[in-house]
């Protein structure tokens, strides 16, 4: 009896812990493993130029993480991201076309408007058509991707100015990017609204529609409002690429999926309910890790698609084993039987 | 226990991916229109290997010897002419109806090089009427374009073709209709009146790889970055750079494909820099994506090595404003205006080569103040022989 006396706190100061830390747990070993073997591997990594210039490189990818986290955990899947990213870019360059004199905060300001625009839509046709998400997003994907190779003839004609292209590529106060700065602020941001009434109403909604319906969330403008959210983080993410390596008609290709990936390496559940905005963030930055250390050994850029596959069926192979394991063991937990 | 098992699992899936990531190098991204000089060709013409020794040594002879023709108007100009006949083409009567294939207009060397061809169409007061349509990229469109030009009222044909081979058989359709001039990319085929064409590529990418032989040390690695494989211009480019290298010792450390794109570019460069230490030389087969490589030496701190880039107004500001070592082979648009002074050659029945050969300069640290212009936007093509024409340089986007 002594000893399930002493194993039941012990267990509660563990279930603490792990509440802490959350689902994050495993990413946030894996991007310590990886940072480990960052520095075996190439040890001037840790210089403050080359770290901060490699947060600057994860940067786009973390706000797309972000804004992706909050659709993913309402139970919906934004895939019109990258799109949004490349679109973004290209219009920036078309703006300045036109209007060669403009002020960069106003184009920044136009773009993040659009991307909610654009989020806007995706949200209204998802919850008020009833179209699956993922058609919406995919079909928003490919609406956009036309439009811009229609637009541009396959290749972008316009210039973007120094002053736009700071936030992607300059450092303020002293040595620190630009980019580092908006990704701070952005995560700080995210932690704030997730742990706000509207966070606790998103992860309800993924967690089980039905349930929050009744208990009196307004299911379909929380989903709407995550979509707008997702869309505004993407026009930013579309200002740090466009500012780091100017226009280009590919700058968000594929850009969609890495952030779905880091999402769920974050431990997010796909169809929503559960994970951290951490989490989501923490698998950005894991990822760009691994894509930094393949290339340190080697390994040819263009294998990350590959890596990204194998990680994406991985990382939600675990999170349904780890789901159903946990759905056995909870009803032995009140009775205080332990049978291990 | 349970939550244990997540860190593990991920770790064995990470070590997993670093094994199956190590066996192979190959891109595995197939290759988009290229955003360079050349449109796409899955066609080798006779050499499928994309290198013909006797081509190859010819190109390099021709960028020896002097070009007949007035020097001040390149475009004029031919290297190693053989006169044809076009007596029976001759035309009495001044109004000349100009009709124009074009493959597309799908990168900024094919707009700088339509808007010279307009202007030069709009020097000669004979030419009432100039048909263009534009094929936007599509062999069959493009064939159908053909087909339908020469069953109007044209006089001559000018094409530039989108394929070789594809639309060899719409051209030897219409030869025997009127006289064809092509351009740019060639046919399998000899019925045109002219075929026109600058030194092409191994010339190209030679003249950057000898440069890059002269301004590295022995022993130093090169990037080359290259916008996709199974493009005939552009394996000529590389297959010339490869042999150049090879030859001079240096170390080709990797040989990378950026799609054209600026983004692509910089995040190959930023891991080449990282993965090597460092970077001696890059070669470019096209610049379009020059400036975006300097930029990723400059945000990876390391000095600009010496570099290759092409007659594009932002690399040859990037070059001046950094004092950057550098090369500009060029892919001249001023060809655009041979075709239009071709056709009228031959409507009047002169004498035209049968293969006009244009010269093709290189623009060096010597000649470099002469073709940039500040007021000529980012992606304007220095070498377009348009600077005297009406219109200039607003119609190009200067100010």
């Amino acid at each position: 009896m002594t000893t399930l006396d002493s194993a039941v706190p012990r267990a509660a100061r563990r279930a603490r812990l792990l509440a802490l830390l959350g689902t994050g747990l495993p990413v946030y070993a894996l991007l310590g493993a990886l940072l480990v073997a960052l520095a075996f591997t190439d040890p001037g990594f840790y210089e403050p130029d080359r770290f901060l210039a490699f947060i600057r490189r994860a940067a786009p990818l973390v706000l797309l993480a972000a804004g992706q986290y909050l659709v993913i955990v309402c139970g919906q899947f934004d895939l019109s991201v990258g799109a949004v990213v490349t679109a973004g870019v290209v219009v920036a360059a078309e703006i300045y076309a036109e209007f060669p004199g403009a002020h960069w905060l106003v184009v920044c300001g136009a773009l993040l408007l659009a991307g909610a625009a654009v989020g806007l839509v995706n949200g209204l046709v998802t919850t008020g058509l009833g179209v699956p998400s993922f058609i919406t997003t995919l079909g928003m994907m490919l609406i956009l991707e036309g439009g811009v190779f229609f637009w541009t003839g396959g290749s972008p004609q316009g210039y973007l100015p120094d002053d736009f292209r700071a936030v992607g590529r300059d450092d303020v106060l002293g040595r620190v990017p630009w980019a580092v700065l908006v990704c701070l602020a952005v995560g700080v941001a995210a932690v704030l609204l997730m742990r706000s009434r509207f966070g606790r109403t998103l992860v309800a909604t993924g967690d089980s529609e039905r349930t929050a319906a009744l208990a009196g969330v307004r299911v379909h403008r929380a989903r709407t409002v995550a979509f707008v959210l997702s869309g505004a983080a993407a026009a930013l993410a579309a200002v740090l690429v466009g500012g780091f390596s100017g226009v280009s008609a590919q700058a968000g290709t594929g850009m969609e999926f890495e952030a779905i990936t880091a999402v769920v390496l974050g431990g997010v559940l796909l169809g929503g309910g559960r994970g951290s905005v951490v989490g989501a963030m923490a698998g950005a930055f894991s990822l760009t890790a691994l894509f930094t250390l393949l290339n340190l050994q080697g390994v040819s850029g263009a294998l990350e698609s590959t890596v990204q596959g194998v990680i994406v069926i991985a990382a939600v192979a675990l999170g349904a084993a780890d789901w159903s394991r946990l759905r056995r063991r909870s009803p032995s937990v009140p009775s205080g039987g332990p049978r291990s | 226990m349970i939550r244990r098992t997540g860190p593990l699992l991920a770790a064995a899936l990470l070590s997993a991916a670093l094994l199956t990531s190590c066996t192979s190098d190959t891109p595995s991204d197939g290759p988009s229109a290229p955003a360079g000089s050349a449109s796409p060709s899955q066609d080798g013409g006779e050499d499928a290997e994309f290198f013909t020794q006797a081509e190859y040594e010819q190109q390099l002879a021709l960028t020896r010897e002097t070009p007949e023709g007035p020097e001040d108007r390149p475009w004029e100009q031919m290297l190693r002419p053989e006169m044809a006949d076009t007596s029976q083409y001759a035309v009495e009567g001044d109004d000349v109806h100009l009709c124009f294939s074009n493959a597309g207009v799908f990168n900024p060397w094919r707009q700088v090089g339509l808007r010279t061809m307009e202007a030069e169409v709009a020097l000669h007061e004979q030419i009432t009427e100039f048909t263009v349509v534009d094929a936007e990229g599509q062999d069959d469109k493009q064939i159908s374009d053909i087909q339908e030009l020469s069953n109007q009222d044209c006089d001559a044909l000018i094409v530039s073709p989108n394929t070789t081979a594809t639309l060899t058989p719409a051209i030897e359709e219409a030869c025997g209709r009127l006289p064809v001039i092509v351009f740019d990319r060639g046919v399998n085929t000899d019925c045109p009146v002219t075929f026109i064409h600058p030194i092409g590529g191994y010339a190209y990418g030679a003249a950057a790889a000898d440069f890059l032989v002269e301004n590295v040390a022995e022993g130093g690695n090169i990037l080359a970055l290259r916008i996709s494989p199974g493009v005939d211009v552009l394996e000529n480019r590389w297959s010339a750079a490869e042999l150049a290298f090879e030859e001079a010792g240096l170390t080709v450390a990797d040989v990378e494909f950026t799609d054209g794109d600026p983004a692509v570019t910089k995040s190959i460069v930023t891991d080449a820099i990282q993965r090597h230490g460092g970077i001696d030389g890059v070669w470019m087969d096209s610049g379009a994506t020059s400036v975006a490589a300097v930029e990723a030496f400059e945000d990876a701190g390391e000095e600009v090595p010496p570099i290759t880039g092409e007659d594009q107004q932002d690399f040859l500001q990037a070059w001046d404003e950094r004092d950057l070592t550098a090369v500009a082979p060029t892919y001249p648009t001023f060809q655009w205006r041979t075709p239009v002074v071709a056709a009228l050659r031959v409507l009047a029945g002169e004498e035209v080569p049968v293969e006009w050969r244009l010269p093709q300069p290189t623009i060096t640290q010597d000649t470099l103040a002469d073709y940039l212009s500040e007021d000529m936007p980012p992606l304007h093509y220095a070498m377009c022989g348009c600077e005297g024409m009406p219109g200039y340089p607003q119609d190009w986007g200067g100010e």
